[in-house]
C-alpha cells in the first residue's frame, strides 16, 4: 500500500504571534516551527498502517527550503521518503493543485493530511484535493482501518459519529485519536539522514487569494476574582457587567 | 558552536520524551526513591543508550554532542534519569567499547546498547573517593581465574533487576618497581560471591539506583580482565575525561530546567501589584541566570567538539564539568530565591532541583579535583 502524507510547517502552539509589512504578513522572527499538529496524527496512522500491512510512506509538503527541517522529522518518525514541492504555500488552491498533480503522479492507495492547519486553518485543502483528483475525501477522520481495498473509518459529525466504509483510494483529512503522535527514536533520526527528500518544481504558481491584512485578537481584559463565598456576588458581576446572563 | 539541524531534532525529540514520559512521575518516583524499570526501558527504545557506539554493536553511531544534548534535556526534566543514562553509556558501556577485546565488545554491548540490561562501573570505595588509588578491592590470579575480594561504594545502575553487572577497578599484583598494579575486570551478576545492595536515604537522584557491591571470594574467568593487565589507571582515567562531559551536560540541562521554573514564575507571581518578574531585583537574577548557561553551554559544547574530532580534551571536560556544576548550584539556588516559600515545597519542582544539583560538585571527581586536574594542565 502506498500511503502519501501531506505536512504542513506550522509556528510551536506556544508561538507568541505577531504581523510584519503592515500586517499583511506573519512575523516568523524567533518562531520554532513544528509538523502540523493534526498532520502529525495523519503521519502517525500511515506509519502504523504501512508497519502492519506493508507499502511506504511518502510525505509531501508545499513550501520553500526552511521546511526541511519539519520535513526530516517526517522521515525520522518513519515516513520513506519525502517530496517537497519548492512554492510559497500562500493559499489552499495553489497548495492542492500542487498536492493533486505530484499525488497522481505517485499513484497513491491512501492521501492523508490534517484535518487543517493550525496556521491559517481553513482546512479546504483535503476537500479540494479529492475534487481535483475526482477521489472522495472525509473529514475529520478519527478512527481509520485498512481491510484488503476497503478502509473503516469513523468521522465526527454533528452531534455524533458516523462509521463508513469506503474503497481505497480516498482522500482523508485526520484528527485524534486516529493514533497517538510518535516522537522520533535516535535510530530513526539517523536513518532519516539518508532517506531521500526530492524538491521538485511547483505546478502551479496562480495564486488566486492574497492577505489583505491580518488582526489579533482584542487583548484579554482584567480578570476579576470571586469569593467562592459569595455566589451572589458572582451572579450580580455576569448580570450588570458582563452581560451574558 | 558546531550544531547541526541533526542536533536540533536530537534536542527536540528528547525534550518531547522527558517532558511527556518523564515528568509525569519524576516527582512522585523521587518522593518514594523508586527506579522505574519501565521509563528506563523506555529510554533504551528511545535509542538513549549506546548513542556514540558503532552499528555493529547496536549503538547508534551519533557523535558526542549528540550523546551531550540527550543528557542535557533529560537533565532539564529529571536529573535521576538522566543520571541512569549517563552513568550507563560513560561509565558502563563506555570501558566495554573503548578498552574491551572483539569478544567481550560482541557479548555485553547488544544488550547493553538496547537498553535491556544495564552496566555499571565499580570504583569508588568506602575508603576511596578523591583518593581512587587508596582503594583496597584486589584481584589475585590463581588458576587461570580472578579471585576478588572488597567492596565498592555509590555505584550507579548497580543493584537493580535490570542490572547484569560491573566493571570492577583491583589491585591485581604488584608492579616490578613495588607500586600497586591496578587492573580492571568484568564482573557478571549472578557470580558467586558477587552481591549488591541499594543504597537508601539519599538526598538527591532518588530515582536513580545507587548501590554498593561485594566481593567475596568472587571468582571469574581470566579473560573476563578489561584491556591490558597493568592499565586500570589507564582506563579509569579515560572514562572519568568522557564522563565528566555527560555529568557538564546534567549541571546544564539542571541549569537550563531551574531556570525556565524562575522564569515562568516570575512572570506568574504577582506583589505589590505587579509581575514579581517586573522587578529589578528579579529580573537582574533571571538575566544573570541566562547568561551563566549560554556561556557554560559554549564551554561544554566546544569540549565535544575536540572529543569528536579527535583532539585533546581533558583539560575542557575538566573545565566544563567544572563550570557547568557550579553554575547548576548556582542557577538552582537562585530559583529558590525567586520562588519564595513556595521554592521549599515538594509540590514544586525547583525543590527537586535544588538537591539534585548537589552531586554534580561531587561526583566523578569533586569540584577542587577538576581544578586539579585544570591546574597539573597548567603546568602548575
Amino acid at each position: 500500500m502506498k500511503i502519501l502524507v501531506c505536512i504542513t510547517h506550522v509556528p510551536d502552539t506556544t508561538s507568541k504571534i505577531a504581523f510584519t509589512d503592515d500586517n499583511t504578513k506573519f512575523d516568523k522572527n524567533g518562531v520554532q516551527f513544528i509538523i502540523g499538529p493534526y498532520d502529525d496524527y495523519a503521519l502517525a496512522r500511515a506509519v502504523e498502517l504501512k508497519e502492519a500491512h506493508g507499502g511506504s510512506v511518502t510525505v509531501l509538503n508545499v513550501g520553500t527550503a526552511e521546511t526541511e527541517p519539519t520535513i526530516r522529522k517526517a522521515l525520522a518518525i518513519g515516513a520513506d521518503d519525502a517530496i517537497r514541492v519548492d512554492a510559497e504555500p500562500l493559499d489552499s488552491y495553489s497548495v492542492a493543485r500542487n498536492i493533486a498533480h505530484y499525488a497522481k503522479e505517485g499513484a497513491y492507495d491512501l492521501i492523508l493530511m490534517g484535518r487543517e492547519s493550525i496556521d491559517f486553518n481553513s482546512g479546504l485543502v483535503h476537500g479540494m484535493v479529492g475534487e481535483l483528483l475526482n477521489l472522495p475525501s472525509f473529514s475529520p477522520v478519527m478512527q481509520l482501518d485498512i481491510e484488503g481495498d476497503t478502509a473503516k473509518m469513523s468521522r465526527e459529525i454533528e452531534g455524533g459519529k458516523e462509521f463508513l466504509e469506503v474503497k481505497l483510494p480516498f482522500v482523508a483529512g485526520c484528527q485524534e485519536p486516529i493514533a497517538e503522535w510518535k516522537i522520533p527514536n535516535m535510530r530513526g533520526i539517523m536513518t532519516a539522514r539518508t532517506k531521500p527528500l526530492n524538491v521538485v518544481p511547483a505546478t502551479e504558481e496562480t495564486v488566486q487569494v492574497s492577505a489583505e491584512k491580518f488582526e489579533l485578537p482584542p487583548e484579554k481584559g482584567e480578570v476579576k476574582l470571586v469569593d467562592p463565598e459569595n455566589p451572589a456576588e458572582l451572579v450580580n458581576l455576569l448580570n450588570n457587567e458582563a452581560k451574558v446572563l | 558552536m558546531h550544531i547541526k539541524e541533526e542536533h536540533n531534532l536530537i534536542r527536540q525529540s528528547v525534550r518531547d520524551f522527558a517532558e511527556q514520559v518523564i515528568h509525569p512521575k519524576a516527582q512522585e518516583l523521587d518522593e518514594k526513591a523508586q527506579f522505574s524499570e519501565d521509563i528506563t526501558r523506555q529510554m533504551g527504545e528511545m535509542g538513549l543508550m549506546g548513542m556514540v557506539i558503532p552499528k555493529k554493536y547496536g549503538g547508534q553511531e551519533m557523535d558526542y554532542l549528540s550523546y551531550i544534548i540527550a543528557v542535557e534535556e533529560l537533565a532539564r526534566i529529571d536529573s535521576s534519569q538522566a543520571a541512569t543514562i549517563a552513568a550507563h553509556n560513560s561509565l558502563g558501556i563506555g570501558p566495554i567499547y573503548y578498552f574491551g577485546n572483539e569478544i567481550q565488545k560482541e557479548k555485553y554491548l547488544p544488550q547493553l546498547c538496547t537498553g535491556e540490561k544495564l552496566w555499571a562501573f565499580g570504583l569508588t570505595e568506602p575508603n576511596a573517593g578523591s583518593d581512587s588509588r587508596g582503594s583496597k578491592t584486589t584481584a589475585n590470579l590463581e588458576s587461570g581465574k580472578w579471585v576478588i575480594n572488597g567492596s565498592k561504594i555509590f555505584i550507579t545502575n548497580g543493584s537493580s533487576k535490570m542490572s547484569a553487572g560491573a566493571s570492577v577497578q583491583t589491585i591485581s599484583g604488584r608492579k616490578e618497581d613495588g607500586r600497586k598494579e591496578y587492573s580492571c575486570i568484568i564482573v557478571e551478576k549472578g557470580t558467586k560471591g558477587f552481591t549488591s545492595r541499594t543504597m537508601k536515604g539519599k538526598m538527591l537522584w532518588r530515582a536513580s539506583d545507587t548501590s554498593e557491591l561485594f566481593f567475596d571470594n568472587c571468582t571469574v574467568p581470566e579473560e573476563n580482565l578489561l584491556g591490558q593487565r597493568g592499565n586500570g589507571s589507564k582506563i579509569m582515567l579515560s572514562t572519568l575525561d568522557r564522563g565528566r562531559l555527560s555529568i557538564g551536560a546534567m549541571g546544564l540541562g539542571l541549569a537550563q530546567g531551574a531556570y525556565e521554573l524562575a522564569l515562568k514564575y516570575a512572570k506568574e507571581r504577582h506583589q505589590f501589584g505587579q509581575a514579581i518578574g517586573k522587578f529589578q531585583a528579579i529580573a537582574f537574577k533571571i538575566s544573570d541566570m541566562a547568561t551563566k548557561i549560554e556561556a557554560a553551554r559554549r564551554l561544554l559544547y566546544h569540549a565535544c567538539w575536540l572529543v569528536d574530532t579527535g583532539q585533546p580534551f581533558s583539560k575542557e571536560a575538566a573545565m566544563a564539568k567544572l563550570y557547568c556544576s557550579e553554575v547548576a548550584r548556582e542557577v538552582a539556588d537562585e530559583a529558590v530565591q525567586v520562588h519564595g516559600g513556595y521554592g521549599l515545597m515538594k509540590d514544586y519542582d525547583i525543590e527537586r532541583f535544588y538537591r539534585d544539583q548537589r552531586i554534580l560538585q561531587i561526583g566523578e571527581g569533586t569540584s577542587e579535583i577538576q581544578r586539579l586536574v585544570i591546574s597539573r594542565h597548567l603546568g602548575i
